[in-house]
């Protein structure tokens, strides 16, 4: 069976952003996607530590220490862009203003609910940052995932076993094997691989799955 | 004439006593005002409790503060980074208290503060271990969880230029805490990259304005 890769995944959310959204990449396997933008379309990227129009990686030797995104890397400012401070940068957040975030995830479950910043394990120090604010801010919370662990089993699943980070925010799953959507009828495949049947990508979910593929 | 120029960093931080409450701007090392950490931890107070959106990073500001066991309680949104290791140890050594809040609650806990709020609902953390205990509330069909703000004696902010009332302004992603963080101290100290005389900054583009800033003290850029 032939998975998408990382980068693939990260090219096929990114056809799903329009001309003018204003986007949140989560750090991580998200940021991946400011890669793939259609260069035609102008999508504003907002930062939370403060600024939106964020542009790519400056040259080397061109790094501002004050001009930094949220995963502290050295980033530009577009012309048109903008400096505001924190609580400003999290109402663009809370307040509904965002039209996408797209967020990793250790889990995801058939009703929406995003597990994605704590492992639970008694020894590890949780840290939080911003994910819970853009959980419930963005008007359309994507996740971009592996559709399994490592071990083979499905982060899609009936009831998240980790901590939540917010209960029914995730409207859309892309994986390596599909794009979900979560429907009040229940979890919904838009599209999947072309060598993975509907029967095969439902036994290796384990949710109950509709079928609304095109074809 | 009022100045609000400190002659020294030493004497900018020199009545922070030991159980303190201080907020200390900047996100990551973008922000934080390093010389004034330096100062503090010259000056020697103990038991803080500090407020900043991480635990420290690499061996210098916040993170030598720590090193230097000063801090009793941190209240922050990420404290577990790549380079954490002093934050890291204290943690696991039980020397230091941690309050993780989500980073947009710590934001808008400071804000409040410093806007008189007494509290405020909010969805953010709704049903997650962060909200276990807190008073929550239905508003239009939606979960919201009650979260309080977050008060302190001393704000240590860097801004870019200030002038003697205390008027500020930042360079690019150095201001994200800053501007709240000087709202909601009982006193608020900033570092500035330059002094400049009255009436240099314009004033349409002044970010922070002088009333909420108490002390403002030079300290070169690093090269």
């Amino acid at each position: 069976m032939k998975r998408l890769t990382r980068d693939q995944i990260a090219a096929r959310v990114a056809q799903d952003i329009s001309e003018g959204a204003y986007v949140n990449l989560g750090i991580g396997l998200p940021t991946m996607v400011a890669n793939y933008l259609p260069k035609e379309r102008e999508i504003f990227l907002h930062s939370e530590n403060g600024l939106l129009g964020m542009g790519p990686a400056p040259a080397p030797g061109e790094e501002d220490e004050d001009l930094i995104n949220a995963g502290k890397q050295p980033v530009t400012l577009l012309k048109g862009g903008a400096y505001f401070h924190h609580a400003d940068s999290f109402a663009m957040m809370r307040g509904g203003h965002l039209d996408i975030c797209v967020l990793g995830a250790f889990q995801v479950s058939a009703t929406g609910d995003l597990a994605n910043w704590h492992t639970g394990a008694p020894d590890a120090i949780p840290a939080v940052g911003g994910a819970m604010d853009l959980a419930v801010g963005a008007k359309q919370v994507f996740v971009m995932m592996e559709h399994q662990t490592k071990t083979g089993e499905s982060k899609v699943v009936a009831q998240c076993s980790y901590p939540l980070t917010g209960v029914g925010c995730v409207n859309r799953i892309y994986t390596d094997l599909a794009v979900l959507d979560v429907t009040p009828d229940g979890l919904a495949v838009r599209e999947k691989i072309a060598d993975i049947s509907f029967e095969e990508l439902q036994t290796i979910t384990g949710v109950p799955l509709i079928d609304r593929t095109a074809s | 004439m009022i100045d609000k120029i400190s002659e020294s960093l030493e004497a900018a931080v020199s009545d922070i006593r030991d159980g303190a409450t201080v907020m200390i701007g900047g996100f990551g090392n973008a922000g934080m005002p390093s010389a004034l950490i330096d100062a503090l931890i010259a000056h020697g107070a103990r038991e803080l409790t500090i407020v900043n959106n991480n635990a420290g990073n690499g061996d210098t500001g916040l993170a030598a503060l720590i090193a230097a066991k000063r801090v009793r309680k941190i209240i922050c949104s990420f404290p577990r980074q790549v380079d954490s290791h002093h934050f890291d140890a204290a943690f696991r050594a039980g020397e230091i208290e941690l309050e993780l809040t989500p980073q947009g609650n710590l934001a808008e806990r400071i804000r409040a503060a410093g806007a008189g709020i007494g509290g405020f609902f909010t969805p953010t953390g709704y049903g997650t271990l962060l909200a276990e205990g807190k008073e929550t509330r239905v508003i239009n069909g939606r979960n919201y969880v009650l979260e309080s703000p977050i008060h302190a004696d001393f704000a240590l902010i860097k801004a870019h230029k200030g002038d003697r009332w205390g008027n500020l302004v930042y360079r690019k992603t150095a201001r994200n805490f800053g501007p709240i963080m000087a709202m909601a101290a009982k006193c608020t100290i900033a570092q500035v990259n330059e002094v400049v005389e009255l009436g240099e900054l314009d004033p349409e583009t002044i970010v922070t304005p002088g009333i909420f800033v108490q002390r403002v003290v030079l300290q070169g850029r690093p090269a």
